[in-house]
């Protein structure tokens, strides 16, 4: 190890011994609460909806209204200051996918409805889609192998 | 009275000694909204509320903070635009976007210059070339950076809902100016020497540990100011860094420790003078070119005109990253530039 590459490995040491600590414990409780309330409103709507539609229109409508609240709030500047305080809590929900490309669309509604919305506004949650999608079809094209050949 | 030469002369490897009277004659400083709520309000000449500054998007919302600071610096002096012989100007974003919209409309000869947040002592230090060596009188030193700006730049859209982590800093949002002439009365503070700084890279990937990444930049700068012009630690009243933030602040303490170093001074740090972290959110601290600009002429440039301290060595420090580079996996270039500032 040459003195550059050692001063390197002393520096990246000091740095880590002196780093501020994230709160992990406080953003998991966090996360738990907010998230869970969101999921609450979700369900609310679910059984809400259950009362009036068959169960799999009812479970559509639900996704359909959590994906407007998320967008609106995003709309409105809100959602940005809940994803502050509740980190994974309101990312994970469809209330975060929707603010994950409803944030880009504002961001870059001023270079264009083209190449400004249309093609930025999956900048976060295009890998989301890409690998989502492809992992929906590798599993998919297993249950499918697995209900043909039900020996292996 | 020590007679003075006319020429700029070079001490050691990098630092250059100005010889005649180079003088910071005037500033101007415009601070976003967060900022004119910071510690600090009361010292900028200009806050505007308006993130937009009135125009349609970031980029030309802060080329028009910067526009503002030029003009309004140009007109307090007294000058005549056509006065001025040149204008140094940097910021944080691509091309110099900021810049370039802020000096399309001023016709005066422009030079653009890229040093991320140490754009500041490089605007400063070669508008004092520019002026020792007499081929110009009157120059500006620009820079500028805004919040929104920056951020849809190097990390995510505004409204996304992400948590920020406890390293990451907080772009200032204002642009300021500074008329750099000969001038021969004491009351102007002056330029004394300028030590350009080399590019460092001590492994840091983290483009949200900026602090973490500038430090080793601003300890080599001011050693080398120091073993350049042979002062003792003691000489100025006051060294204060660029934005190292607070985790930035207290690596550059233990850098300076570990080689036992110690100043007469208290280190400051303009990142940390900036905001108050308490009740405006703002993490390890403030960044961004307008974070050593505004704090200098806001603030410190007013306590040298006042004479609470005569020597101050400003030092503020640059993470070179683009959004590629974070990317591609590869760790953050750094530098820092200092600047002897001195009433003599």
């Amino acid at each position: 190890m040459n003195i550059k590459d050692k001063k390197v490995c002393e520096y990246l040491a000091l740095v880590k011994a002196n780093e501020p600590k994230t709160n992990s414990f406080k953003n998991c409780i966090l996360a738990f609460l907010i998230g869970g309330a969101i999921c609450d409103v979700g369900q609310a709507f679910l059984n809400l909806y259950s009362s009036f539609f068959p169960k799999d229109e009812a479970q559509v409508l639900t996704s359909i209204t959590m994906i407007f609240l998320g967008a609106f709030l995003t709309g409105v500047g809100v959602y940005d200051k809940i994803g502050a305080f509740a980190g994974a809590g309101s990312i994970v929900p469809i209330t975060g996918f929707a603010n994950s490309i409803v944030s880009p669309a504002i961001e870059y509604k001023k270079e264009g409805f083209v190449f400004g919305v249309g093609s930025k506004m999956f900048l976060i949650a295009g890998p989301v889609l890409v690998y989502g999608i492809s992992t929906s079809i590798l599993v998919g094209l297993l249950y499918y192998l697995v209900k043909v050949f039900p020996g292996i | 009275m020590k007679v003075r030469l006319k020429g700029t002369m070079k001490l050691g490897r990098s630092t250059y000694r100005f010889k005649s009277n180079v003088a910071i004659s005037d500033c101007f400083t415009v601070v976003g909204k967060k900022e004119g709520q910071g510690p600090l309000s009361i010292y900028f000449d200009m806050v505007i509320e308006d993130e937009y500054a009135g125009q349609k998007s970031w980029e030309l919302a802060e080329g028009k903070l910067l526009n503002i600071a030029i003009t309004k610096l140009v007109q307090r002096a007294g000058e005549k635009p056509d006065n001025i012989d040149l204008i140094l100007s940097g910021d944080l974003l691509n091309q110099l976007s900021s810049s370039h919209f802020a000096a399309r409309d001023l016709d005066i000869p422009f030079i653009g210059i890229y040093g991320a947040c140490s754009t500041f002592a490089l605007s400063v230090g070669l508008a004092s070339l520019f002026v020792d060596s007499g081929f110009a009188k009157n120059v500006i030193a620009a820079t500028s950076s805004h919040f929104c700006s920056a951020e849809k730049q190097f990390r995510y859209p505004l409204e996304l809902g992400t948590q920020r982590p406890p390293t990451s800093q907080w772009t200032v949002t204002g642009a300021a100016a500074f008329l750099i002439k000969q001038e021969d009365s004491s009351q102007s503070p002056k330029i004394t020497h300028f030590t350009v700084g080399r590019i460092l890279d001590f492994g840091i990937k983290d483009p949200n540990n900026m602090g973490a990444a500038m430090a080793p930049a601003a300890f080599d700068t001011i050693m080398r100011h120091f073993s350049d012009t042979k002062r003792s630690f003691d000489y100025y009243d006051m060294i204060i860094t660029g934005d190292l933030g607070y985790v930035g602040r207290k690596l550059l303490d233990e850098l300076f420790k570990k080689e036992g170093i110690r100043f007469s001074s208290e280190l400051f740090d303009c990142g940390i003078l900036m905001f108050d972290p308490e009740t405006q959110n703002t993490g390890a601290g403030a960044s961004g070119c307008a974070a050593s600009a505004c704090v200098f002429g806001g603030y410190l440039y007013k306590l040298l005109r006042e004479r609470t301290f005569e020597k101050i060595l400003i030092v503020p420090t640059g993470a070179l990253m683009s959004q590629s580079t974070a990317l591609l996996g590869e760790s953050i270039p750094v530098i820092a530039h200092a600047l002897a500032i001195e009433i003599v």
